[in-house]
């Protein structure tokens, strides 16, 4: 794999630190006028999602990561590992607890989603920003509630459980902004 | 905010002068990288640099009895580009004849409170030794190397990686804790005028007399941006040539570019360079305080972008 130079480090470049795959954020070059230059850089973690800052000596160089980004659909769940395809090659991967994370909770069987692999096993899953899925559990609505004030739990076909208002029914299909977990609005079908 | 700064040295009847940007020598300075460039001229083709600061230039005309002067020029750093580095920027650089380093910096106060007056409120101004500022901020003595002392207050403020970074470095060591924490820790809105740096990060000032452990150098910080630095200046030829044949043997040991001494400005200081102090301040950053900034391409028309 390459090296990158500090001078090379900008946001998204994954590199490898302690062993474990990053992404960096940001890099801020420091420099006393008279003295030695550093590069602090804020760094995400990519197994563990935590972000940290690190410094290094301009100039200095790490070992890039093999991480790639890929679209793949999710077929099913045999209990232990989760199944996803790459729709054109029909590569298929298995991705364990760690990698799914939370995502997995927006996903239903089918629904494409981006896939972060990193020498070529997957690290993470992102799902889609907007997800459309149908309730399947709330309680029911009373007569003349309007979209204004309060809310309901409410349970998705995929297993998430987002607020809604309380005029929303179960069977109806709801677009939630997978970032925030928030209700955005009903589907017509 | 040019026009201001001419106006306040033409009221001290200090001259405005112009050296060189395109230079036959440069500055042996390790932290420093330059631009180089050939001058197409047979049958030498000389190597010309651009300047990393009208420094050297300045002292032969002080020597050469100029008396007291300034400019302001274009100066050029290789490899630095960031929120408060642009490879190329602006600095005013003077001497004063017979100033030692307080007055100097009383002068720097004065200048910058006035130039900064359209923008802010005066703003109060802070002498403190670069030892006590340190000492205030982290409890460590910046004069007395203790890597056990310095390990400990880096892996207390989640900076573990500066025990392979800096290594038993005491300058590195000082750069790495000032620039990370004690720059951050400094109060707002205020003129730093830190002087008495250790004397390992000396530069072209001389030693203090009485403690040869500081050195007569100060730096000027507002909200922990580095605006300027200034010397009581080295006048020893011997001292100055031994400084340079040290730097030159470090830069041959870190596979930097090898650059020869200037011999022009080693001959005025044999010559005989007045005792005088001098200071450069970078004047896109003090724009950038004037203006609140948070990125010198702000300031400037056309930054360089990588």
């Amino acid at each position: 794999m390459a090296t990158f130079s500090t001078n090379e480090f900008k946001g998204g470049l994954k590199i490898m630190l302690d062993n474990d795959p990053c992404s960096i954020i940001e890099n801020e070059f420091v420099k006393p006028g008279k003295g030695q230059a550093f590069n602090r850089v804020r760094i995400r973690n990519l197994k563990t999602g935590r972000v940290i800052e690190r410094t290094f000596k301009s100039g200095d160089t790490v070992e890039g990561a093999d991480v790639v980004d890929k679209e793949m659909q999710y077929l099913y769940s045999d209990g232990e590992f989760w199944h996803f395809m790459v729709p054109d090659t029909f590569e298929q991967y298995q991705a364990d607890k760690n990698a799914v994370s939370d995502a997995i909770k927006w996903l239903k069987e089918q629904d494409i989603c981006t896939m972060t692999l990193w020498n070529d096993s997957p690290l993470s899953v992102t799902p889609p920003n907007f997800v459309e899925l149908t309730i399947t559990e709330t309680d029911p609505g009373l007569k003349g509630d309007t979209s204004g004030g309060g809310g309901k739990p409410a349970t998705l076909e995929s297993g998430a459980v987002v607020r809604v208002p309380l005029f929303v029914q179960i069977g109806e299909v709801i677009k939630v902004d997978t970032r925030t977990g928030e209700y955005v609005s009903r589907v017509k079908e | 905010m040019l026009a201001a700064i001419r106006r306040f040295f033409e009221a001290r009847d200090v001259l405005e002068v112009e050296t060189p940007l395109l230079c036959p020598a440069t500055g042996t300075d390790p932290q420093l990288d330059f631009f180089s460039s050939q001058f197409n001229f047979p049958p030498s083709r000389p190597i010309l640099f651009l300047q990393t600061s009208p420094e050297f230039a300045m002292k032969r005309l002080l020597a050469a009895g100029s008396g007291s002067i300034y400019q302001i020029c274009k100066a050029f750093r290789n490899g630095e580009a960031g929120r408060y580095h642009n490879p190329e920027f602006t600095i005013l650089e003077w001497y004063q004849v017979g100033y030692d380093l307080r007055q100097l910096m009383a002068e720097v106060a004065e200048l910058l409170s006035q130039l900064l007056q359209p923008f802010h409120a005066s703003l109060p101004t802070k002498q403190i030794s670069h030892q006590q500022l340190f000492l205030d901020a982290t409890g460590l003595d910046p004069l007395i190397f203790c890597v056990s002392d310095y390990q400990a207050y880096a892996s207390a403020n989640a900076l573990p990686e500066a025990f392979d970074l800096c290594g038993d470095d005491h300058a590195l060591w000082l750069d790495f804790i000032f620039s990370h924490c004690v720059q951050r820790m400094m109060d707002k809105n205020t003129i730093y005028l830190l002087h008495s740096y250790p004397a390992i990060q000396s530069s072209l000032a001389r030693l203090h007399v009485d403690d040869p452990r500081i050195s007569e150098r100060f730096e000027v910080f507002i909200n922990g941006v580095e605006l300027g630095n200034g010397f009581y200046e080295l006048a020893d030829p011997q001292e100055q040539e031994a400084r340079f044949d040290k730097e030159i043997a470090y830069r041959l040991s870190h596979d930097l570019p090898v650059v020869s001494k200037d011999e022009a400005f080693l001959q005025a200081l044999k010559f005989g360079l007045p005792d005088c102090s001098g200071v450069a301040i970078g004047l896109d950053r003090l724009l950038m305080i004037a203006l609140g900034s948070e990125s010198i391409s702000d300031v400037l028309a056309f930054p360089v972008r990588v």
